[in-house]
């Protein structure tokens, strides 16, 4: 407890513009990777502790921008939601919104976020025979947002190789749980 | 240096604090433990970036290096600056003081984890970073604001200068 400050209730939020150097987080990114990386003897265990980590970062920044930015209130239909999180979440994360926000062809309750270098990858560089991607800890936050939002997914991440770019970028899939998509039908109605 | 905002970075910290937590089932004084050694590989290696970013800066005693790391070593990674004081007769013992640290915003410690030092990576940072500048130092809290003090206050006590040691063959 607090007892020389303030509490926390009682202190401003902030207006989300203190700065720290992306080496800070970086260095801690890296050991946070290598110490989940010991507690752990796969690579798929290894990014569902990461993302267990990030989920945990998007229930908090839920929260923030909600009250910061959407004067507590939160988006109630699914695109609205997944605008939010391509551009509030991503815009307070990363200082940017995402690339591109699409929906599946195939799936109508699968939706891709993608960027062509997400800043936690930024540092990281994978064996070529690992099928890793540490971007599993964005996915975490994203799941993190969407879970406390009401919109239960489960949220994975994935290098795509483009032949046009010559280089694999991060995306970031959601596939949502039925009772979703059934809510989204009836408000649609 | 490319800034991000500060609150993935304190967001994220913990969060990993909290996992460290479920990990040694709220063991305290093993997470401060592991925080600590979290710190020092942290240490071991920004001390290079600081050192190629701050243009020519040399401490040539223990006192330069905790200026260093109070006025430019803080500032350059978490935007802060501490001051440092009450220095011991000899010079091998000194605080940095500290009002506030991006690390603790949004934090408040329930009462069962008021023996964790939330703030405990910083310390394995210091005593890293100067290892590599062969001064073996010892790092720990003597204020906390978490834990009701006004500041944080870190006491740094230098244990030994240890000579430059060259491995190569060649």
């Amino acid at each position: 407890m607090r007892k020389g400050a303030p509490s926390v209730l009682d202190r401003p939020i902030g207006k989300g513009k203190t700065e720290v150097s992306l080496s800070a987080f970086a260095f801690l990114f890296s050991e946070l990777v290598q110490y989940s990386q010991q507690r752990v003897t796969k690579t798929d265990e290894l990014e569902k502790r990461l993302e267990v980590v990030g989920v945990r970062v998007g229930e908090r920044i839920l929260e923030l921008l909600c009250y910061r930015e959407k004067a507590s209130r939160r988006e109630r239909k699914l695109l609205d939601m997944l605008g939010f999180v391509h551009t509030n979440v991503w815009k307070c994360l990363f200082g940017k919104a995402a690339e591109s926000l699409e929906e599946s062809v195939d799936d109508e309750d699968t939706y891709y976020i993608s960027d062509k270098e997400l800043l936690v990858n930024r540092f990281i560089s994978v064996p070529k025979d690992w099928n890793l991607n540490c971007g599993s800890f964005v996915a975490g936050v994203v799941k993190g947002v969407l879970d406390s939002a009401g919109f239960s997914a489960q949220v994975t991440a994935h290098y795509v190789k483009s032949e046009l770019e010559g280089q694999s970028r991060t995306t970031i899939v959601m596939k949502f749980s039925p009772e979703v998509m059934a809510r989204e039908q009836r408000i649609a109605s | 240096m490319e800034k991000i905002n500060a609150e993935l970075f304190t967001l994220t910290y913990g969060s990993t604090v909290r996992q460290l937590l479920i990990d040694n089932e709220e063991n305290v004084d093993a997470v401060n433990v592991q925080l600590d050694k979290m710190g020092y590989n942290i240490g071991i290696r920004l001390v290079d970036e600081f050192l190629a970013k701050s243009s020519g800066a040399r401490c040539r005693d223990f006192k330069e290096a905790a200026e260093m790391i109070a006025k430019h070593g803080l500032k350059m990674f978490l935007g802060v600056t501490a001051s440092v004081s009450n220095w011991n007769a000899d010079n091998t013992e000194c605080s940095l003081i500290m009002d506030d640290n991006p690390m603790v915003d949004f934090v408040e410690l329930p009462e069962q984890y008021s023996n964790l030092s939330y703030c405990n990576m910083l310390c394995g940072v210091f005593r890293g970073a100067l290892e590599m500048v062969n001064m073996r130092v010892e790092c720990w809290y003597v204020r906390d604001l978490l834990r009701g003090d006004d500041v944080f206050e870190m006491r740094l006590k230098l244990l030994e200068v240890t000579a430059e040691s060259y491995n190569d063959e060649d």
